[in-house]
């Protein structure tokens, strides 16, 4: 066998900078549950077809079971973990997937609410079908998908201050 | 973890020329959506990797001094369907690769990917052969530029020569083939998101000033043969006409005579040229609408 070859990677992960030691062959996936202890990062596919291990890297929604944990180097990372306040309050769009009972067995629930978190974060009006464009790169075994795509329809008219819209919110 | 033999990140496109040369076994690796998953499914396992994803100088589209449109190789499908400078001009581009997997997926894979798999179903690779993309590639021997089409040898292999260190860097298209041209593509695949095009499918057009006349029509397809091809006879039979219904419902079956797509487990030879004639002909009718013809 080759000689285990390892790098130093400096990144933002919630916030935090953080230094770590990874073997070049880790994907992200492993570094952040491994290392971190980010369980929030599910193991599905590992090969980007269900999302499941989706989290935000500047910004911009990555499977993270499809990037090497050395690409991280200088970048900011952000796990659903990332999204809860100081004492663990839920965020607007994690109370909202309770309400709209959109979790099942909730394994894909956090690739879901991740990728809402980019799509509300522009403060952007979007139409139902180019919500579910912006859903599509996600996989949910129990079928939820109709009270996922609630939960983020409600939040974003919530953001936008247009809840109350009955046209809208139908 | 990868079953990865080693590692080696460029810093830069000189440094990846050189790692190139130093490690010709090694496989390139840029935005990791093909590579990684070829690597996870035993076809790529055990391999060395040169990755090039910390090159930044080939992000980005820009327009250079001979007003070509470039887009450098590492650019994500994200970035260059919201790209200005391809929303204006080649706007066609912009939405075949937004068409490429899911979101995740089309922030993560870049358009030099994407091309340099050589694979026939790319999204991208029909719309930059219509548009007579060229390919910029840097090597030890500086940079060499070509059209697209000699960039496709054969299926999964591209005009890369190892032994001379190259990458591809940029794609450029240029003035001569983005002006005054509007067109359209047509992925066909079973799902909407997360499937690989059963067909894909290409137009661009150019009308007289007055929009009755085709000045220039180009199609190509993916998926119709072992490379995306472009459709000459069916070119040259449209070039010069009138526009008209009738002459684009001929246009659509002249694309017959140049394409040759096979049977495969995703769909027959007939289905696929059946769909290749609605296509062509609907994308042509699409790229006159964006062109301000009347019909």
């Amino acid at each position: 066998m080759a000689k285990k070859q390892y790098a130093l990677v400096t990144c933002w992960i919630n916030g935090r900078e953080v230094e770590q030691m990874v073997d070049v062959r880790a994907s992200l996936t492993d570094m952040l549950r491994n290392d971190f202890r980010l369980t929030s990062v599910k193991k599905g596919c590992e090969v980007g077809e269900c999302g499941a291990c989706n989290v935000l890297i500047d910004g911009e929604c990555f499977n993270s079971c499809l990037y090497l944990a050395v690409w991280a180097e200088g970048k900011h990372i952000t796990t659903l973990e990332g999204l809860t306040g100081p004492n663990g309050e839920l965020s607007d769009i994690q109370q909202a997937f309770m309400d709209e009972t959109a979790i099942q067995c909730g394994f894909c629930i956090p690739g879901f609410i991740m990728t809402a978190a980019e799509i509300l974060d522009r403060k952007v009006y979007y139409t139902d079908d180019e919500l579910r464009k912006l859903l599509s790169g996600h996989l949910c075994r129990c079928t939820g998908y109709e009270n996922i795509f609630k939960a983020v329809k409600k939040t974003m008219l919530r953001r936008l201050g247009m809840l109350d819209d009955p046209y809208l919110n139908s | 973890m990868y079953d990865m033999l080693a590692l080696y990140e460029a810093k830069d496109v000189q440094d990846a020329v050189r790692l190139r040369l130093e490690h010709p076994e090694a496989q390139i690796i840029a935005g990791g959506t093909d590579v990684l998953v070829q690597m996870r499914e035993g076809k790529r396992a055990g391999k060395a990797l040169i990755s090039i994803q910390k090159c930044d100088e080939m992000r980005g589209v820009s327009i250079d001094d001979e007003e070509n449109i470039r887009i450098g190789s590492l650019t994500s499908f994200t970035h260059i369907t919201n790209d200005p400078i391809i929303q204006k001009y080649i706007n066609v581009l912009g939405e075949a690769v937004d068409m490429v997997g899911g979101p995740q997926i089309r922030n993560a894979g870049t358009i030099g990917g994407n091309t340099c798999n050589g694979v026939t179903s790319a999204d991208s690779a029909s719309t930059l052969h219509a548009w007579e993309a060229i390919v910029e590639i840097t090597g030890k021997n500086g940079v060499r530029r070509i059209p697209i089409k000699e960039f496709y040898l054969k299926a999964g292999t591209v005009d890369l020569k190892v032994e001379d260190g190259e990458i591809q860097t940029a794609i450029l298209i240029p003035k001569a083939s983005y002006d005054r041209t509007w067109g359209h593509y047509i992925k066909y695949a079973m799902r909407n998101a997360m499937d690989i095009a059963t067909l894909g499918t290409s137009v661009n057009a150019r009308l007289s000033p007055d929009g009755k006349t085709f000045e220039r029509v180009r199609i190509a397809f993916g998926v119709a043969g072992p490379v995306p091809m472009r459709a000459v006879t069916a070119e040259s039979f449209i070039n010069g006409k009138a526009v008209t219904l009738e002459n684009i419902e001929e246009f659509g079956c002249k694309v017959l005579e140049d394409i040759n797509p096979r049977d495969s487990w995703r769909a027959s030879k007939a289905f696929r040229s059946h769909i290749a004639v609605e296509s062509a002909k609907r994308c042509l009718i699409e790229s006159v609408k964006l062109a301000g013809g009347e019909l």
